[in-house]
């Protein structure tokens, strides 16, 4: 019973989507809705429904309960948008919960987003103050601290260097080095080891492992299922808003992808909240056919194949200049292969309310491997829909070089044509 | 630290109204509060040629256009002080307001990635902003006091009472600030109604005009602007100015409490969803 760090229950969180553009109301806007909102709510009474004229109510947590112990490294999945921010910013304070309640033992920590609080007028010494105040650290503290802090950002020469004069690089290490010196017995952590290069990412990674050696409760949101699996023990992942499974990480990792494949093979788009743009034409499936139209599930290096995309336009005007594209990564996150319309055919024009945007890719050029597709259409410059990673790919061994030689996937994930010749030349 | 023997239990749940936390957690954090001015001080004149003069040519140039205008081609009584003494006695502590408004009424919205993504008390950052135009007034008081001998005005004892005044100042800054900057974080329109507000509050308070000119009973009824108080409490005992400034004083303190207390309650309501609404 005393060992337990942190317990929630019945956490959620709704907030209300109304119209798109307005955040924060006018002073007319109140007064106005003041006036007519007795009005609004007589006439919907008077319908038989709740007054929903404000919009919409979307729950981005609903009803999550659960406990974990002192000193466990717990990793919260889940897709984007699923509510896994929400979770922490109402564990760290910031955000109340609509309903629930959780109690949290121990001096907690929270680190949602690296290099908030740093003033770029202030130097690197100062703001290493300034921020270890606002993350809640006393001045004795990051006295002590002073010197392992700078060693382990990087930056000595450049202590007493306003820090806008930075490189991004710079800054985000700093800022790291900062937040990873807060020693509270609870530390919530949202994606922070997305920042710097790749040797300061593997530094930030061992420096997390150090804290969890450490004993202390960690909670640890991200979408590096490697460094999750790493580095936490437990974990917890939300769908919806919803807590689907905790239990052990690599158990709970397993179950994610495979609904995470299960979902994104069901290729239908229209439950993805996941997206950007202003919705006037939307993605509403994507899948690939080969020459004979056939849907596939997996393709082969070197074959012809066809992308296509579903949408649905609304369908008050008709849209010209619309300009569609995908783009495919690695499993690594590297871009592959990019095509968009205006590459050879130029935009669409006059396109039906509905109706499908083909891409033919002859011969395709990448190895066997995972990948996930990108698509992204815009009308006049201005975004309709923008889906990550709206599909997974899966290519498998394919004759493309028509010589039974597979590539090196390893070493390179694009495949191309090409013909080696010797020639002699005469002395 | 040393409370570590104690286990620190963080219960988190649906809050409405005033939560007495809004105070008791800007205590826990009160180091917090002494790096943010140290940093708005810090920062206010970072990147500007004349630097910290800028406390100072404010209230001298004010004082300039206000003596030429109101002094001599409008012949604005002054309690039989010379008239730039005058003035300038009343625009130390009204700069000091108005650059607090300005700068408080704004510094919620400014931070907001600070509020969306850090948990500390946010009642740090509007104080901090008033509390960092201390130095400026500090300067702006020294030139008063270099500027005094120079017109044969020499200080009353009454001025054992100024920083009484001077509390009065910075509660009625505090006070009115907090108003606006919560107010800013819902309605966007504060940002544009500010320097109008202040405008027209110079003008509602005697920093041009003694408030002599006003018979009693207006006279304590015009204490309701708190600044009224805050002004001729500073003419009084820097210049020694007319009689102690009695029910008009008292009128001023009360409303500049009332705005402090009602705006802390209003500014702890709005705090609870302020991370969700900016």
């Amino acid at each position: 019973m005393t060992n337990i760090a942190i317990s929630a229950e019945g956490l959620s969180k709704s907030y209300r989507i109304g119209r798109k553009q307005a955040r924060y109301k006018t002073l007319r806007e109140t007064v106005t809705d003041f006036a007519t909102a007795p009005l609004h709510r007589l006439k919907s009474s008077l319908h038989g429904h709740a007054a929903t004229e404000q919009g919409e109510l979307i729950w981005a947590l609903q009803d999550v309960s659960f406990t974990i112990q002192k000193g466990d490294v717990v990793g919260i999945i889940g897709r984007n948008g699923a509510g896994k921010s929400t979770l922490l910013k109402i564990l760290a304070q910031i955000t109340q919960p609509t309903n629930g309640h959780a109690e949290i033992k121990g001096r907690v920590g929270s680190l949602l987003e690296v290099g908030t609080g740093f003033h770029p007028e202030l130097t690197g010494r100062e703001n290493i103050f300034l921020n270890g105040a606002i993350l809640g650290m006393k001045r004795a503290e990051i006295n002590r601290k002073f010197d392992e802090i700078v060693a382990f950002s990087e930056v000595e020469q450049f202590i007493d260097t306003p820090v806008k004069h930075y490189s991004s690089g710079m800054y985000m290490r700093l800022a790291f080095a900062v937040a990873a010196h807060l020693e509270t017995e609870v530390l919530l952590v949202d994606e922070v080891l997305a920042v710097g290069d790749a040797a300061f990412q593997k530094k930030c990674l061992s420096k997390m492992g150090d804290i969890a050696i450490e004993g202390r409760t960690v909670l640890f949101v991200s979408h590096n299922l490697g460094a999750v699996h790493k580095l936490c023990s437990k974990a917890l992942w939300i769908k919806s808003g919803n807590l689907v499974l905790e239990g052990e990480s690599g158990h709970v990792i397993d179950k994610y992808c495979s609904d995470l494949y299960k979902i994104e093979n069901d290729y239908s788009l229209r439950e993805r909240r996941d997206r950007e743009g202003d919705a006037r034409i939307q993605f509403t499936r994507i899948y690939w056919q080969d020459e004979n139209g056939h849907d596939l599930h997996s393709l082969r290096s070197g074959g012809n194949y066809t992308l296509v995309l579903d949408y649905e336009a609304n369908t008050d005007s008709i849209y010209n200049d619309v300009f569609v594209s995908f783009l495919i990564k690695d499993n690594l996150h590297t871009p592959v292969l990019l095509h968009q319309t205006d590459f050879e055919n130029g935009n669409f024009k006059d396109i039906p309310s509905k109706g499908q945007f083909f891409c033919k890719i002859p011969r395709f050029p990448l190895a066997q491997g995972e990948y996930t597709v990108n698509i992204f259409v815009s009308i006049n410059n201005k975004t309709s829909d923008s889906i990550d990673n709206a599909s997974r790919l899966t290519v498998d061994y394919g004759d493309y070089y028509c010589t039974g030689h597979q590539g090196r996937p390893e070493l390179c994930k694009y495949l191309t044509e090409g013909s080696w010749e010797l020639q002699g030349m005469s002395e | 630290m040393n409370d570590a023997s104690l286990p620190h239990i963080t219960t988190i749940r649906s809050h409405k109204g005033f939560t007495f936390s809004t105070i008791s957690s800007l205590w826990q954090y009160h180091e917090l509060l002494y790096f943010f001015i140290w940093r708005d001080i810090k920062v206010r004149y970072k990147q500007t040629i004349v630097g910290m003069s800028w406390a100072i040519i404010q209230p001298l140039l004010a004082m300039i256009v206000f003596s030429i205008f109101f002094g001599k081609l409008a012949k604005m009584p002054s309690d039989n002080i010379p008239y730039p003494v005058f003035c300038y006695t009343a625009l130390v502590p009204w700069i000091f307001f108005a650059n607090a408004l300005s700068q408080c009424s704004e510094s919620l919205v400014r931070s907001s990635d600070l509020i969306k993504k850090i948990y500390f008390p946010k009642l740090a950052i509007p104080l901090s902003s008033v509390l960092s135009g201390a130095v400026d007034f500090a300067l702006s008081l020294v030139v008063l006091f270099i500027m005094m001998p120079f017109f044969g005005v020499s200080p009353t004892a009454e001025i054992i009472w100024l920083p009484l005044f001077i509390l009065l100042a910075i509660t009625t800054s505090i006070g009115v600030g907090l108003w606006l900057a919560t107010l800013n974080v819902i309605f966007r329109d504060v940002r544009y109604a500010v320097p109008f507000l202040i405008q027209l509050w110079l003008y509602a308070s005697p920093v041009v005009y003694p408030s002599s000119l006003l018979p009693e009973p207006w006279r304590s009824i015009y204490g309701i602007n708190p600044m009224a108080g805050v002004v001729e409490g500073f003419r009084w005992s820097l210049l020694g100015t007319g009689n102690p400034p009695g029910t008009m004083l008292a009128v001023s303190a009360c409303i500049s409490l009332i705005l402090l207390f009602t705006g802390i309650l209003f500014f702890s309501r709005v705090e609870k969803k302020m991370a969700d609404i900016i």
